[in-house]
């Protein structure tokens, strides 16, 4: 909310600077966003009064104008078409000073002598008005200075409240809670009742007392609207950041301002038998004062006459009732809705207004007849007119009750570590608005004001107490805690080990979006149909992830499009996997590599990486957990279907690895070939507990075979039949050779593996090994085609 | 006797003469080995006389050892010669770069988020996480904020149309854990939030970091004194901190925690960091932990924020651009 420090100052003036109270309320929680001068920095400016203006003899567009300071006339030559005889105008006198350092010199403007200027609003910075000069009310004392006759040495105060401060949305909040921060009085404007002139009324109905407890009407007659609004009210809604339209729109708003109540009036002229506040039937439409077209739900409360909707309650009024130059009788209309009716009912239409703001925040549920009776008063004294009485709908079981609340001194002590005097904790809460209505030696009972909505229970006593005492002046200290380490499971790897695993492998660490574009992640799965999001930011952030590949794979793309030639990335999170179990957020871990082997180096010349790379790489990943994975050639709609594997953990598929497929990398405009590689993270962190086995003192015997079989037979098939045939004493198997070519047939291939055994207490002997090669011979020839290569 | 001078003077110029060690050793067979000229001389000793002999076979022996000696040192400098061109041959450009990968590098908001986890974790703070896809009541209703509470505008949500959000806050983890365990609780969250709005200072995506501390008697200086002591660590500087009231529907006391600086002018300026507070004793309520019995504070932190402010870094997007030129300023 911007306002003018000034008008706050009518109401309290405590002796402190600008900026101190600007520091000051700060740090109670309102938060100033900006501050700007209630104009332009000038001087030598001041009422003038236009005593002749005559055609200037050489320029069409120009007077020759005599302007009096009140003593001596001078000569101005003038460009603005509204320069004539009587007005009171803005006169830059010969040595002023404009915003912009502007210095205003004699001059001469086609022959004619001109001493000074008269200026518009925006010359001065106090206005945007720019299509003449500024007419100064008929009244304004010739020869004051300017800065003085419009009080512009002000500051418009812009503060950022908190949606729990709502009662600090109006100079009267604001005025409050300054007072109670310097502890000193506040006093505003005196509120006189106003009896009624005439018997007029128009009859109010509220058919939805739970959204609006309190409705408050009075007729105006006979207003005279062809004024304006005097230069004061102007000038105080102009710094608070709003336009001047005419005197009945403007007291409403300047009441919202200075009261916080806001208001509406309609012409009165316009109203067909009753104003009943109502819920919208279904598919109701109505036309709003900006001239929108709205289709209303029956979720939204609005008032209405006997023919129709007239407005959004506590949002915004309607075109058609609205009060205009030919109004000469208006209904005003101050209401307490509930804050729950209004709020987010003007997001759903698109709208957010000053009155919207205040209401779904709440407003005093016991201001709206003084509001009323301040309003009238204030719009007869610009328009005149005869008011009628107020016509007023109460329900008072939907008013919000009172509510009570007790603060005990020892709670307020232990959770502040600090004891604050007695009496300054009732003069904070009472200056605040409470009424101290119990106390004994352990606590006090307060009832809340009734324009707090925030005042409910204990703690929030606390926080006003500790708020106006000072955060910065409560202490500070080391939290202490009891000293027991937390269970730690020694086979759960920490995710952090994984990482920097991956970033001596050369990897760097990418984050994408969780969000993707549908199309795009389709390519990469066709097995999981993504969550949607209702309201996306952009269509190609429309749904979640499924995998990680899709942004993997636009950051690939985002540094090929730089000239990137080696890349490799992983990245760790999450992906949404809708299931019959309801949606699965699985944590994984996934990577690419793209380009060459090694950085571009003196050494060997430069290879691009293969399938197996990204395998090695995945593999000592694996190896961190130390469970046993095993690789299984598979299909995968974004991988090459003769470079892709299925990574298996107890018969579990946990992850894939492979070759991008080179269509999709060709559709995608990838340069390629590109590998990739996606795995659960619980498979991957979980590490087996290390047990010993005791060393063999007797040697390893070793025998090396070399085989050849059909080139479809996997290593995988291989190795599991030697392992099975082998006997107990086998250590491991090494494949130190695979061959095709010259001398093998076409279709197969050469495999050269080591086989190792050792028997923990003696040596094995000859005969024995050579009796575990032959079964192991045997049975690769049965189960796998193979024969030993001659 | 003449003659074994003469040996020893014959065998000192052979063995200087010796091109290597081959040559050396056929010197060392001709005068010292089993048939060798000056071991001949030691059978010589057999005519002499009992009493003449110690005193010539001393003198042999003196003899031989004295070409042994040569040829032991003439070999030795061999060794060092031929080692000493070998290591000249095999010297090479120790300035060119090494073989192998170059390392990658972590994100830099994995390094904020993983550093300042260490430092709660070294005050006994253990981490927890919570689904990113949470439901309405975790994300709002148990955090007090009702549906069309004016702070759910403070938030603005990614729905699923299901009930289900995209997470605005990692504060929900707050309550998973206090559903679970009851107090003492010293958690912190780390993770992805997401809020529906985009720009130079506003990220659809970003990370949060979240901590709460529940025991008893946990108070608002305690508070005041853990962010004040992190931020000093966080920015290794000893910082001026204030703690300025602000509101959040899940804590009360609220506050919004600022450091300050000098501005270019000079002035004392402050750039809001942290948000935090009290425990509300309704979130206590919702959460089944007792309110009279627990008190406890809970604070959340924006990690690409403070990553910005701790390495210069000016537009928030690049951190999800992945762009390797600026990862790479990170490793």
């Amino acid at each position: 909310m911007k306002f003018s420090e000034q008008w706050l100052r009518e109401w309290v003036n405590p002796a402190i600077s600008s900026d101190e109270l600007v520091a000051q309320i700060t740090l109670a929680g309102l938060e100033v966003d900006d501050i700007e001068a209630a104009g332009g920095e000038f001087s030598g400016v001041i009422v003038g009064e236009i005593v002749s203006a005559e055609q200037h003899p050489d320029a069409d567009k120009l007077r020759v104008c005599q302007v009096s300071d009140g003593t001596t006339e001078t000569q101005v030559v003038c460009g603005a078409p509204n320069a004539r005889v009587g007005i009171k105008v803005a006169f830059a006198t010969v040595g002023a000073v404009l915003p912009g350092n502007f210095k205003i010199k004699k001059a001469k403007l086609r022959q004619q002598e001109s001493f000074g200027m008269l200026c518009s609003g925006a010359e001065l910075e106090i206005s945007e008005e720019n299509d003449g000069i500024m007419e100064l009310a008929v009244d304004a004392p010739v020869g004051t200075d300017i800065r003085d006759y419009l009080n512009l040495n002000d500051q418009i105060i812009d503060v950022d409240l908190t949606p729990n401060r709502g009662d600090c949305l109006s100079i009267a909040g604001l005025a409050r809670e300054v007072g109670v921060l310097n502890s000193v009085d506040v006093q505003g404007p005196e509120l006189k009742e106003l009896a009624p002139q005439i018997e007029d009324v128009f009859p109010v109905k509220v058919s939805a007392p739970e959204h609006c407890p309190r409705f408050l009407g009075r007729v105006l007659n006979n207003i005279n609207l062809n004024t304006a609004s005097p230069l004061w009210l102007q000038e105080k809604l102009r710094r608070c950041g709003v336009r001047s339209i005419d005197p009945v729109v403007d007291v409403t708003n300047y009441i919202l301002l200075e009261m916080g109540q806001p208001m509406h009036a309609y012409d009165l002229n316009k109203l067909n038998g009753s104003v009943i506040v109502r819920m919208a039937s279904q598919g109701e439409n109505l036309i709003l004062l900006d001239g929108q077209k709205i289709e209303l739900d029956q979720e939204t409360l609005v008032i209405a006459d006997n023919e129709g909707v007239l407005g959004l309650a506590g949002i915004m009024g309607g075109a058609d009732t609205g009060v205009g130059s030919g109004t000469t009788n208006v209904f005003l209309e101050a209401a307490f809705f509930n804050p729950i009716s209004i709020a987010g009912k003007a997001r759903n239409y698109g709208l957010h207004t000053d009155a919207s703001h205040r209401f779904e925040r709440g407003v005093d549920y016991d201001l709206q007849r003084k509001a009323m009776d301040r309003a009238t008063l204030l719009l007869q004294s610009i328009v005149g007119g005869e008011a009628g009485p107020i016509v007023e709908q109460v329900s008072a079981d939907h008013l919000p009750t009172e509510s009570q609340v007790s603060l005990r001194k020892a709670r307020l002590e232990a959770l502040l570590a600090y004891k604050i005097d007695d009496a300054q904790v009732l003069d904070i809460l009472t200056r605040l608005g409470l009424t101290l209505v119990a106390s004994d030696d352990a606590s006090w009972t307060f009832n809340a004001p009734s324009w707090r909505f925030d005042m409910a229970i204990e703690a929030d006593l606390i926080e006003e107490v500790a708020r106006v005492y000072g955060y910065n002046n409560l202490p500070s200290t080391n939290p202490v805690a009891s000293m027991e380490i937390p269970a730690n499971a020694e086979v759960q790897r920490p995710l952090s080990i994984l990482r920097r695993h991956m970033v001596s492998r050369g990897y760097q660490e990418a984050i994408t979006y969780s969000m993707v574009e549908p199309g795009l992640l389709a390519k990469f799965d066709d097995q999981n149909k993504p969550v949607e999001l209702v309201n996306p930011i952009s269509a190609d952030m429309a749904v979640m992830r499924t995998t990680l590949w899709p942004g993997l794979v636009k950051a690939l793309q985002h540094n090929q499009n730089r000239q990137q030639s080696r890349i490799r990335l992983f990245e760790t999170g999450q992906r949404f996997i809708p299931s019959d179990q309801g949606l699965q957020q699985q944590d994984v871990f996934a990577g690419l590599i793209y380009g060459s082997r090694n950085p571009e180096s003196w050494h060997g010349k430069a290879e691009n990486v293969d399938y197996f790379d990204i395998k090695g790489d995945l593999e000592t990943l694996l190896a961190i957990g130390s469970q046993e994975f095993s690789f299984v050639a598979t299909k995968h709609l974004a991988l090459h279907p003769g470079q892709s594997a299925a990574i298996q953990l107890d018969g579990a598929v946990v992850g894939f690895v492979g070759a991008m497929h080179p269509g999709l990398a060709k559709d995608l405009g990838l340069q390629g070939p590109v590998f990739m590689f996606e795995v659960d993270l619980a498979a991957i962190s979980l590490g087996v507990l290390p047990a010993y086995q005791t060393l063999s003192k007797f040697p390893e015997m070793r025998r090396d075979l070399a085989i050849v079989l059909d080139q479809k037979t996997s290593v995988a098939e291989v190795t599991s039949v030697i392992e099975a045939s082998a006997g107990k004493w086998l250590n491991a198997v090494r494949l130190f050779d695979v061959y095709q070519g010259q001398g093998i047939e076409n279709g197969q291939k050469s495999l050269a593996l080591g086989l190792t055994w050792q028997h923990p207490e003696r040596t094995l002997t000859d005969d024995e090994v050579n009796q575990w090669v032959e079964q192991v011979v045997t049975h690769l020839a049965e189960n796998a085609g193979a024969s030993l290569r001659g | 006797m003449q003659h074994l001078k003469q040996l020893v003077t014959d065998g000192l110029d052979a063995v200087a003469q010796a091109a290597d060690e081959s040559a050396l050793d056929q010197v060392r067979v001709q005068y010292l080995g089993k048939k060798g000229e000056l071991t001949a001389q030691l059978k010589s000793l057999g005519k002499l006389s009992a009493e003449e002999r110690p005193a010539a076979g001393a003198k042999i022996n003196e003899a031989k050892q004295q070409v042994q000696d040569a040829i032991n040192i003439k070999r030795t400098m061999m060794v060092a010669n031929a080692l000493s061109k070998q290591l000249a041959l095999e010297s090479i450009d120790v300035t060119l770069p090494g073989r192998g990968q170059a390392t990658g590098g972590l994100h830099p908001v994995t390094m904020t988020m993983e550093r300042i986890q260490n430092f709660f974790a070294q005050i006994g703070f253990s981490v927890a996480q919570g689904p990113e896809i949470e439901d309405d009541y975790h994300n709002f209703e148990a955090l007090n904020i009702p549906a069309h509470h004016p702070a759910r505008a403070m938030h603005d949500t990614f729905y699923f149309g299901d009930g289900t959000l995209l997470r605005t806050h990692t504060s929900g983890v707050q309550v998973r854990t206090m559903e679970k365990q009851q107090p003492p609780i010293r958690i912190i969250c780390p993770g992805r939030v997401y809020r529906c709005d985009s720009d130079q200072t506003h990220s659809p995506m970003f990370h949060q970091i979240e901590g709460l501390l529940v025991d008893d008697n946990i108070s608002f200086a305690d508070l005041k004194g853990i962010l004040h002591n992190f931020l000093n660590v966080f920015f290794e500087r000893d910082l001026q901190v204030r703690f300025r009231p602000s509101y959040f529907p899940f804590t009360e006391p609220s506050i919004e925690v600022d450091i300050g600086y000098q501005g270019e002018d000079g002035e004392q300026k402050w750039l809001e960091v942290l948000g935090c507070g009290m425990v509300h004793p309704k979130v206590f309520e919702h959460s089944g932990i007792d309110p009279e019995a627990y008190t406890g504070f809970a604070f959340g932190m924006g990690v690409e924020r403070l990553a910005m402010l701790r390495y210069g870094v000016k537009d928030l997007r690049m951190f999800f651009e992945n762009d390797l030129r600026f990862l790479a300023q990170f490793s």
